[in-house]
């Protein structure tokens, strides 16, 4: 038996605790967080395993037909089951909530330290930009990009990289500000190190909880905003069984088929949720406040 | 020294978020004439702080129109105008001059609350515009309205029973509100109190103020529920935080009950930061209630946006890029400055 101090897993120096007790250390938020994300993961992963229906492929003969043991969530106006549908969003929907968060976060993180180090102009020119990008509503700027540039996926990515690392860099930067004052970067530069090693070795690793922490809750924002723009008809286009889009399809047939619009919104709030617990205890682990919005 | 003596008499610096700490300094009730002279000079220097973003905005906005493919007269006129009459266009819009001038000459007309004229509607952007702002405002005074009547009591009781399953689960509903699409939870409502038990009407903003209220509950719903948890989660912080401190303790020992202390002596000194939380997300909002402005069909600057994306009116999707970031700036400016009414020893230096 070792002698562990309450919350080092792995203090150097120590016997090293099995990753299962260093889980089972987590909050439980934490853990029920992965798995739901995990289970959707799967979801998505293994669909053409879990259902034997097409997601695109119409079927004129069994349109709008209500939830029953063939068709699980029901069908939509051009006979497409709708569990394979969500299944198969499942793919888009993450992909999409995972890059169009995790692109941003590094350049921006990077940009945001960089300009918290360095300061000058660079931080002037870079703080105005952010500025500006933080004085509009972020979906409105979003549409509007997407008003130049026109509808579909590739261009919601181009916009949400427009704008979207704005938040990250004024995170970074604000923790850069204490950072550098810190004596281990003092002790850094006393060693002759540059700056450009002083900020991505030593300083970049102490500002990443924040961030990371934002980042889940980013993950839901940026599934809403894709399944929001589908929503409007500006983001993923017909027939990708985005789970927005999907909601959008049964608009029409609200009093006629209530389970279109429905059933598969709750898939997005089940993944949102996921991702909201590992947001949460994240947050508890790594001593954070947990910021939902920034 | 006094200062020093006030910090450490229970008003917790901390609590106030980093950007504002700098802008705010603790006296012991300053008079009220010494207030007014720090609070116009506060102003005047935000007023300042704001060009270079204004002229961000103002930049982003132009060059929105210049970005886009093709000749925006062409655009205009749908490519069937002579030669010549493009050419007299280009001179009249002042399109054959060189950009920064084009750029000077739209801030002016904006200045002068000329946004051009809409293609669709035929009308000025301005006039629209306007005549559209009510209802977005209503419908966003009425979602922070219902966000905040959910909120007081629900931070209440999560702080009063802290790390209890009530306060659990208010945090876990809260994780649920947050990761609903706005528009699904709109059309939820939609099916159930607008078609099913019709309840209320499903589209548009009706008639007069008690219209309204009618009209807007649903949609205002959606956008309380969406704001309350995040207030929730920052009023429950800093109520936390202030309970620890010993005038609260002082307050408990008169044998105050733990209602009256929390209402009291607690909660007013724990607003400012969920204010602040309130301002910094009124972007956020705005967009939020774009998608619900579409899904009911409110006829605000959120539909009006949708439907100018959709049928690309470029001059009214300009000037209501440059509404809305005015917008959010102002509303930022009055949050800063309702601080002062919120705590009375809020000096701004």
């Amino acid at each position: 038996m070792s002698v562990q101090a309450e919350g080092l897993t792995f203090a150097p120096g120590m016997p090293r605790a099995g990753i299962l007790r260093t889980v089972r250390s987590w909050p439980l938020g934490l853990r029920l967080g992965i798995v739901v994300v995990a289970t959707v993961a799967a979801a998505g992963l293994f669909a053409p395993l879990l259902t034997p229906y097409d997601p695109i492929a119409q079927d004129y003969r069994s349109t709008l037909l209500p939830p029953s043991a063939e068709h699980l969530l029901g069908t939509d106006n051009l006979g497409r089951d709708l569990f394979a549908r969500v299944l198969y969003g499942a793919r888009i929907d993450l992909q999409i909530g995972l890059i169009a968060t995790y692109v941003p976060l590094i350049y921006g993180l990077a940009l945001g330290a960089i300009a918290g180090y360095v300061g000058g102009w660079f931080d002037t020119v870079l703080m105005r930009l952010v500025d500006v990008a933080i004085a509009f509503p972020f979906l409105v700027l979003i549409i509007v990009i997407l008003a130049i540039l026109g509808p579909g996926i590739q261009n919601m990515y181009i916009a949400v990289f427009a704008v979207a690392w704005t938040m990250y860099a004024r995170l970074a930067r604000a923790d850069m500000l204490v950072v550098r004052e810190q004596e281990y970067i003092l002790a850094a530069r006393a060693l002759g190190y540059g700056p450009l090693r002083i900020i991505f070795r030593h300083a970049l690793p102490n500002l990443l909880a924040p961030s990371l922490v934002f980042s889940m809750s980013d993950i839901v924002l940026n599934i809403l905003l894709a399944s929001s723009l589908s929503f409007l008809g500006m983001g993923v286009q017909p027939p990708a069984p985005e789970w927005g889009a999907i909601v959008a399809d049964g608009r029409d047939f609200l009093l006629q088929a209530w389970w279109i619009t429905t059933l598969p919104g709750i898939a997005i709030v089940i993944t949102g949720l996921g991702f909201s617990l590992i947001g949460d205890g994240l947050s508890r682990l790594l001593g954070q406040r947990y910021i939902q919005i920034v | 020294m006094i200062e020093e003596a006030f910090t450490d008499g229970g008003i917790n610096a901390n609590r106030y978020p980093p950007t504002l700490l700098s802008k705010l300094k603790f006296f012991p009730y300053p008079t009220y004439e010494e207030k007014a002279v720090h609070l116009l000079g506060y102003i005047v220097r935000r007023l300042l702080q704001m060009i270079p973003v204004l002229i961000g905005i103002t930049l982003l906005a132009f060059l929105f129109v210049k970005l886009l493919p093709g000749d925006p007269i062409m655009i205009l006129t749908g490519g069937k105008a002579s030669p010549e009459t493009v050419a007299a266009l280009h001179a009249k819009f002042g399109l054959d001059k060189p950009l920064h001038v084009q750029y000077l000459l739209f801030l002016s007309n904006a200045v002068r609350g000329d946004l051009g004229t809409s293609i669709l509607q035929r009308d000025p952007v301005t006039d629209i515009v306007v005549e559209r702002i009510g209802p977005s405002a209503f419908l966003l005074a009425y979602g922070t309205l219902i966000a905040i009547v959910l909120t007081l009591p629900l931070a209440i009781i999560s702080t009063m029973r802290a790390d209890q399953p009530v306060d659990h689960a208010i945090r876990t509903g809260g994780m649920v509100t947050f990761a609903m699409p706005s528009f699904w939870l709109g059309l939820l409502l939609m099916l159930l109190f607008g078609l099913k038990l019709k309840w209320f009407p499903i589209s548009g903003w009706g008639e007069g103020f008690f219209g309204h209220l009618k009209y807007l509950f649903m949609p205002a719903l959606v956008i309380g529920v969406y704001l309350a948890p995040m207030l929730i989660q920052s009023l429950r912080a800093s109520l936390l935080e202030i309970m620890q401190a010993e005038y609260i303790e002082v307050a408990r020992a008169k044998g105050l009950s733990p209602l009256r202390v929390m209402l009291k002596h607690v909660l007013r000194n724990a607003l400012i930061p969920t204010v602040t939380i309130l301002a910094v997300n009124i972007g956020w909002l705005i967009g939020g209630s774009v998608i619900i402005e579409a899904v009911f069909s409110i006829p605000g600057l959120g539909l009006l946006l949708v439907r100018s994306v959709n049928y690309r009116d470029y001059p009214t999707i300009q000037g209501l890029t440059l509404v809305f970031g005015v917008l959010v700036m102002m509303v930022n400016l009055l949050a800063d400055l309702s601080y002062a009414v919120i705590d009375p020893r809020v000096v701004y230096e």
